[in-house]
């Protein structure tokens, strides 16, 4: 099954997606999220974007119409925690502090689980960095426009962000080295080994922030004043620290115990920054009202914990709680499987915590649109934002549904009823490769 | 006589005296000290040169006290930029002789260590001493990306991304080297020294998105680049066209590994990669695009000429196929004044054979390395 999938989503990078200049959408149940439900609803889009939303409307000349009779249309997914597409590595995880790498250089286009997310009605990635240092590397925000190049793929206009990780991954739970490595090196521990530890790191590496700013403050002010001094050595670990500082630059932190969000909350606080995401955040509902007040937001799991120690006291009420304590919440995947069903893991916050249909909706949508600072752009079915569209077979919340197309920027990135169709040709076509590879080993002569 | 300088010339001399071509052309008067090879039935080409090598260099010895374990970018890891082809040449190197074999008279050789490789120099295949070998240096730095080492890694960087962010960190430091230097004298660095030295940078480009990579990357560098390896090109050429990046391609094409585990079943991009990398020379040439060829490894006569065949029979015209070896190699070196063609002043490197040099049945007379007739053993044809 998974090759069969496999040689389906190749023949998509060559594959059939329209550039409509124009595409109306009607007879469906629009969900647009942020202004309720239309019956037999109709959206029209027009270069990309949305133009028109309501009943009744009339599709311009060369229009293409989908007929979407029976089926529902929502906004394309949101995931605000992702590691997909990411070539050589999640991890730098060499170092407490990796901020210098960045994920922007080593996105994969051709990663096959893009196009598998698109085909549960995914359109928009927050990509991280893992969560093995204290401060992690440069995130960027992607739209899944599968078969496009990594630049290509890039959201324009979202504010790019930064991992941080708190607990058990930045201090090495867990990890024992090997007594002796290879070249004979005596194995060597990485600071930190505590939660203590995770907080020094963070607030060491904003005090050198600090003091690189000042040091590039003052010879700005020189170089004014029409003097010619040295410039300070760039230094690309401080950079985005100092971005961050300057509010151009967004805080992903992975956490789990309250504690530790606190701890992260004080530092941010001292030292002058906001925390836009509290990433997995499972204690979360246990300081709702410093979150809050902080002005974070959570992304977190539906109803997956206790595979570690620091992620046993939770609930699947978690998202319920912290919703009605004014936190802005989204659900995520932090997975190449996962990120594929989101639609089914906000219906979840419905079972546990009474969350109402729109709500659990926006876990996925406008929520994590608004953490990432792009729902401006997209996250809900409004005139003037861009088509990235979602039509499920029945309601998105139901798990009896699947995605049946999906648009990014009104271009067709996914067409269930054709991939399906062009399986046969790709299965040959494998085959025949696989025969030609096959075949051509067997020519070789065999050493005696 | 494939001069690659002009027309092919069906009867001609060349005349070559100290190490030099003296002069090429038909009816040229052959000086009474000469000594005459006749050449009815041979055909005479430049000598091969490979673009990016390790011949002449024996594998890096391995320090006995391993280096501490890096902390970031300042600790300069797997950085030997200093270190210089020229000064570790072997001519003892059994491969000489193999390449040789296969009408290679020069290559591009690179020291292999590391993600800064240190400085390559332009190399003649033969030579009783070292100092004999070498044609140009420093000619470059390879830059290789190397992590996966997981927990036994020796720190920073393991990731593709920390290596980028490395090299990144590193040209901004020479950056900001030469612009101390201009003003102070800042401490001594010699893995800037060695970055500030290498003309050219060479930087690895296998899959489509690697190219991608590496074309948005090479502009911060700002030091000229060749990219290497280009086996997935075929679905890049129209983004390599609107650039002038020089190309090497590997001529290790992609195939089943001998040992393959029937259970590790390659992907349908694997299998496509495997059967259409061969035909990147071919589409590379049909769009104006200059590339040249490299071992990539294979260091045998036999290898060598199958792999250039192999991209022949996929569509690359032999003319290209020459020029790939010869002229376009030298060019992007900065050499094309002293090698890659049958010209007068340029360097008495020449293949002598009977028949077609990619031709299964083809015997290579003579090799001539800066003038030092070679005569290579003769393959066995089955």
């Amino acid at each position: 099954m998974t090759r069969l999938c496999l040689i389906v989503l190749l023949l998509a990078a060559t594959g059939w997606r329209a550039a409509a200049e124009a595409l109306l959408i009607r007879n469906a149940t629009v969900l647009t999220v942020t202004k309720g439900t239309i019956q037999d609803g109709s959206v029209l889009v027009e270069n990309g974007k949305i133009t028109a939303v309501g009943q009744n409307l009339s599709a311009p000349a060369g229009a293409v119409v989908v007929d979407a009779g029976g089926k529902f249309l929502m906004p394309g997914l949101i995931d605000c925690h992702s590691h997909t597409a990411i070539e050589g590595g999640v991890n730098e995880g060499t170092v407490s502090d990796s901020s210098m790498v960045n994920i922007e250089d080593v996105l994969d286009p051709m990663d096959i689980n893009i196009y598998r997310a698109l085909a549960g009605g995914l359109t928009v990635s927050n990509v991280l960095h893992g969560s093995a240092n204290a401060i992690g590397g440069q995130t960027v925000v992607i739209k899944l426009r599968w078969g496009k190049t990594a630049q290509e793929m890039l959201l324009a206009g979202a504010k790019p962000g930064i991992k941080f990780a708190l607990g058990e991954n930045p201090k090495r739970q867990g990890y024992t080295p090997p007594a002796v490595l290879p070249l004979g090196r005596p194995a060597e521990r990485r600071f930190p080994g505590t939660r203590m530890g995770v907080e020094d790191v963070i607030r060491q590496s904003f005090v050198e922030a600090k003091n690189y700013q000042a040091d590039w403050q003052v010879y700005r002010q020189r170089v004014a004043r029409g003097e010619h001094p040295v410039a300070p050595r760039k230094d690309l670990r401080l950079e985005p620290l100092v971005e961050v500082l300057e509010g151009k630059r967004y805080v992903h932190a992975h956490c789990y115990r309250s504690d530790e969000i606190l701890m992260l909350i004080r530092v941010a606080d001292e030292m002058g920054f906001k925390i836009r995401t509290l990433q997995h955040a499972l204690e979360a509902y246990k300081v709702a009202r410093e979150i809050a007040e902080h002005g974070a937001s959570v992304s977190t799991f539906s109803d997956w914990w206790s595979y570690k120690i620091e992620a046993f006291d939770a609930t699947p009420y978690n998202v319920a709680i912290l919703t009605r304590k004014g936190v802005l919440v989204s659900v995520n995947s932090d997975s190449d499987e996962l990120q594929r069903h989101l639609n089914l893991e906000a219906a979840k916050s419905m079972r546990y915590g009474g969350l109402s249909e729109a709500e659990a909706l926006a876990l996925v949508t406008i929520n994590p649109a608004k953490q990432l600072g792009i729902d401006d752009k997209v996250g809900s079915i409004e005139v003037g934002k861009s088509a990235d569209l979602a039509l499920f077979e029945g309601h998105p919340l139901s798990n009896y549904s699947k995605a049946l197309r999906v648009w990014i920027d009104g271009h067709e990135y996914f067409d269930r009823d054709k991939d399906l169709e062009t399986r046969p040709d790709f299965e040959r076509k494998k085959r025949a490769l696989e025969d030609k590879d096959n075949g051509a080993q067997q020519r070789l002569p065999t050493r005696r | 006589m494939v001069t690659v300088s002009g027309e092919d010339l069906p009867k001609a001399t060349v005349l070559l005296r100290d190490g030099l071509i003296q002069d090429v052309g038909a009816g040229i008067a052959i000086p009474r000290d000469a000594w005459v090879i006749e050449g009815a039935g041979l055909t005479v080409y430049p000598g091969f040169i490979d673009g990016l090598s390790r011949w002449g260099l024996a594998a890096a010895a391995s320090s006995t006290t391993p280096a501490p374990r890096s902390q970031g970018p300042e600790d300069r890891p797997q950085t030997y930029s200093f270190e210089r082809a020229a000064d570790l040449l072997d001519p003892g190197d059994h491969r000489l002789e193999a390449a040789r074999g296969a009408g290679f008279t020069a290559a591009a050789t690179f020291p292999d260590r590391g993600i800064f490789e240190g400085l390559g120099a332009m190399i003649g295949l033969a030579g009783a001493r070292a100092r004999d070998m070498v044609i140009d240096e420093p000619i470059g730095q390879q830059i290789t990306f190397r992590f996966g080492g997981g927990p036994a890694s020796n720190g920073f960087p393991a990731s593709l991304m920390g290596n980028i962010a490395y090299v990144r960190q590193l040209y901004l430091d020479l950056d900001h080297y030469k612009q101390a230097k201009a003003t102070r004298r800042p401490e001594y660095d010699h893995a800037l020294e060695g970055l500030e030295e290498s003309p050219r940078v060479l930087l690895p480009a296998e899959e489509a998105q690697q190219i991608d990579r590496m074309l948005n990357f090479a502009p911060e560098l700002k030091t000229p680049v060749l990219l290497y390896g280009l086996h997935e090109a075929y679905r890049r050429i129209e983004t390599l066209k609107q650039t002038h990046v020089p190309l090497l391609v590997s001529l290790k094409w992609p195939e089943k590994p001998r040992d393959a585990d029937p259970n590790d079943a390659p992907n349908y991009r694997e299998l496509v990669m495997r059967e259409q990398a061969p035909t990147v020379p071919g589409l590379l040439a049909k769009a104006g695009l200059k590339f040249g060829f490299y071992s990539d490894g294979i260091d045998t006569a036999t290898g060598l000429r199958q792999a250039v065949k192999k991209a022949i029979d996929a569509g690359l015209p032999r003319a290209d196929a020459i020029r790939a070896l010869t002229r376009n190699v030298a060019e992007m070196y900065g050499l094309a004044d002293r090698l890659g063609t049958i010209e007068r002043g340029k360097i008495a490197n020449l293949v002598v054979t009977k028949g077609d040099v990619f031709e299964d049945k083809t015997t290579i007379e003579y090799v001539f390395v800066g003038g030092r007739k070679f005569v290579p053993e003769k393959e066995v044809h089955d």
